[in-house]
């Protein structure tokens, strides 16, 4: 059956504008980096250069601590709650304001279809804004003493799957709890974080209250390592992870970690089977599965499994990969050469080890990273496609046939960080909730977020919460 | 040593000092021990380490899935036990050292903990007021098992203080008893043998730190270290690298002296919970 045709429909870039070169943002200016070296941010999506940013090396890396320390010390410190709320109701005006050109930009840096980055990334970024600042003067509401005091210094790494996103949930609550902040965004997707730099200038934030450094891994390491951060907050890989578990160890620095995931999306055999299609491929589709809490073991009962893959397949023949600017795509492209590789060698270790693989028929653009979206069928648990984290479009299938199969099976990871359940019963769906090992489980939905409710993992997806109340206990001392 | 003869002449009979595993007294697998206070002690092995944390991990679904009033009744029970051997604790105390009011003390803690067993969730999680038509409730539970080094210089009240905040959430535990005052440890086991506390919930190894605590802390089905006990700087910071491995949550020892007679707070508990929300959609 052919789809219907669809005439291109793509956002204006205009709203951009882009500059060739970016600096560091350190004490509340751009400056150049001490030793003069840049790296390029490139569109995934069509391999072209959008600017040079800058690379932080660690007198850099000193620099923005240091200038994070004096405003800590002399100015958001001791600020009172009520001023520092309306420095954050102004970020996030400020954010809803310049919001479809963030979103733009997102799409560009990213490759993230824009219908995302327009409908879920920039509304929960205000959101996260708004809901943090109201919280800056009821701190002592909190439930973590009458008079909570901040840390301090956070160093902040965040990842380049959902760039601006990360960077809100990061520094809101950060900021609302009287800290500072050293934020590295990830080294292919930095390009929100310096509009929000401008962004800071634009609500005239004190200087040095948030800094932005842009590089890669060692310039994370250079935050993590510096002895005057009080606090890190990581969001990435469980092997980073681990990492900067070893690296603090010994010192006072506190430390949330939000690391990767392999979530079950359980669906047993009384489940709406057309609600929970849709719900399996925003599970795994969502953000080209670049989600650690992506849906990306199916454990469907064995009675429904090929009525509910019958349906899948077809839903997935409907979806639109292509330009992330264009209103009607579904997927855009993988965020870089690096994770395309990685994606394609699981995939292929997959047929390997004898799971079978299916995509619909799509066409991909000839420059740029894509990957048609893709399940396994067949799979164990001792496949690697069903024990690694692909964070790609790629689905792995699994059947049982008891509910405590299905627990059992859902738990058999070392990861914890979300779970999916779809049934039309009640008590199972809050039995199944009890029983799974993970920090979000959603019921008869998946991938939904809100900044009012605490997101984070059991065991290796990592610890502390984010979001909410409980993600202010992050940024507070006792 | 207790008194070897009473008032009457009679010939006292004396304790064996064992490891408290899966609710069984073993003595340490390796055969060894040393001596403290005059008394022959188990110097517990990796073996033993391992044993501990196989009954602690078997021990957690009914431990955890018990209702959080039935928790809170066997911790106060344990209270009840230790009034009752209150005599004896005093003795232990006292002869390491301590001040017998500690034990007075930790009889109170554990009162204070019973009540929070149907209370933390309430205090500590709660409905979040997401911006859509979903049901969103976030609720505390237990991490799972927990490896604690008690504290050296609190034999009794140091113990049940890093204790009884691990288990009143549901975790189960493996404790390295203070090394050099382990006695009222093992004396303690025996009260909660005897207070319903299922097996395995609670496992007391006493021994060298420095051996077990690395084998403790890198094994790889614990799922959170309390160093509160280490108090040898070098080898927090080991045992806490080695916990990385499998990313336990680490409660890292305090920097200056612990007033273990103060309020303690529920920290302790919440370092120990993980949170999970749960997502459902409202509608007809």
């Amino acid at each position: 059956m052919a789809a219907f045709t669809y005439a291109p429909a793509p956002e204006s870039r205009s709203i951009v504008d882009i500059k060739p070169s970016y600096g560091l943002f350190i004490g509340g200016e751009f400056t150049e980096p001490a030793d003069g070296t840049f790296f390029k941010s490139i569109s995934p999506a069509s391999e072209e250069v959008l600017a040079e940013v800058a690379s932080a090396g660690s007198s850099d890396v000193d620099r923005a601590v240091a200038a994070a320390r004096t405003a800590f010390d002399k100015v958001w410190g001791r600020m009172p709650g009520r001023d520092r709320a309306k420095y954050l109701y102004r970020i996030a005006r400020i954010i809803q304001e310049r919001s479809r050109e963030l979103a733009v930009l997102e799409s560009l840096d990213n490759g993230k279809p824009i219908r995302e980055s327009r409908d879920v990334d920039l509304p929960l970024v205000a959101a996260h804004f708004f809901y943090y600042a109201g919280w800056a003067d009821k701190l002592g509401y909190a439930g973590f003493g009458p008079d909570p005091r901040p840390i301090g210094v956070a160093g902040q790494i965040i990842p380049w799957n959902f760039p601006l996103l990360m960077l809100a949930w990061k520094i809101a609550p950060a900021l609302a709890c009287g800290n500072t902040v050293v934020l590295k965004p990830a080294e292919t997707t930095p390009l929100t974080a310096l509009v929000f730099a401008e962004i800071c200038q634009q609500a005239e934030l004190p200087p040095g209250v948030v800094n932005i450094v842009t590089g890669a891994g060692e310039t994370g390491a250079a935050v993590v390592d510096h002895p005057d951060v009080d606090k890190i907050a990581f969001t990435g890989s469980t092997e980073v992870g681990r990492r900067i578990a070893r690296a603090v160890a010994g010192t006072r620095k506190r430390v949330t970690l939000e690391l990767g995931g392999k979530a079950a999306n359980i669906v047993f055999d009384d489940a709406p089977i057309d609600q929970a299609v849709e719900g399996i491929v925003n599970g795994i589709f969502f953000n080209q599965g670049h989600v650690c809490c992506a849906g990306s073991r199916l454990l469907v009962q064995e009675s429904v499994s090929e009525e509910l893959l019958d349906s899948l397949k077809r839903r997935m023949t409907r979806l639109r990969v292509g330009d992330p600017l264009d209103k009607n795509t579904d997927i855009g492209a993988i965020n870089s050469a690096e994770q395309l590789a990685r994606i394609r060698t699981l995939s292929e270790i997959g047929e390997e080890e004898g799971a079978e693989r299916w995509s619909p028929p799509c066409e991909l653009p000839d420059r740029g990273f894509w990957f048609a979206p893709t399940i396994f069928t067949g799979v164990t648990q001792a496949h690697r496609i069903a024990r690694e984290e692909i964070f790609g479009p790629v689905l792995s299938v699994l059947t049982f046939r008891t509910p405590a199969e299905a627990v059992e099976k859902a738990n058999n990871t070392p990861y914890g960080l979300s779970a999916g359940v779809w049934t039309e019963k009640g008590s199972r769906i809050l039995a199944i909730a009890d029983k799974l090992r993970a920090g979000v489980v959603w019921a008869n939905t998946f991938n939904r977020f809100d900044p009012s409710s605490p997101f984070g993992g059991y065991k290796e997806s990592g610890y502390g919460r984010e979001g909410g109340r409980h993600g202010l206990e992050a940024y507070l001392a006792g | 040593m207790p008194v070897e003869r009473t008032t009457t002449g009679r010939l006292t009979v004396r304790k064996t000092y064992k490891l408290f595993i899966g609710g069984a007294f073993p003595r340490s697998e390796s055969g060894r021990t040393y001596v403290v206070q005059d008394t022959n002690v188990p110097l517990a092995s990796r073996k033993d380490v391992r044993d501990a944390v196989v009954a602690a991990r078997a021990a957690v679904p009914k431990w955890a899935g018990a209702t959080a009033y039935n928790r809170g009744q066997i911790l106060y029970r344990i209270a009840e036990m230790l009034e009752g051997r209150r005599a004896q604790f005093v003795d232990e105390v006292s002869a390491g050292g301590e001040n017998a009011s500690t034990v007075d003390a930790a009889i109170d803690r554990w009162v204070w903990y019973a009540g929070w067993a149907d209370k933390i969730a309430q205090v500590y999680g709660g409905a979040n007021p997401v911006a859509g038509p979903y049901f969103n409730l976030s609720s505390p539970e237990q991490t799972g098992v927990v490896g604690i080094v008690a504290p050296p210089d609190s034999a009794l009240l140091g113990l049940v203080s890093v204790l009884a905040p691990a288990i009143v959430g549901g975790n189960t535990v493996v404790v390295l008893a203070a090394e050099e005052r382990p006695l009222p440890a093992i004396s303690l086991a025996e009260v909660l043998a005897t207070s319903d506390l299922p097996g395995g919930v609670v496992n007391v190894l006493t021994g060298r730190v420095a051996e077990t605590g690395p084998w403790l802390a890198s094994h790889m089905d614990v799922n959170a270290i309390d160093l509160s006990g280490v108090d040898d700087p070098q080898l927090a910071t080991e045992l806490e690298a080695a916990a990385a491995e499998n990313l336990k949550r680490v409660l890292r020892p305090a920097p200056g002296p612990v007033d273990w007679t103060a309020e303690p707070g529920i920290e302790r508990m919440t370092a120990l919970l993980e949170t999970k929300t749960v997502w459902h959609p409202k509608g007809v």
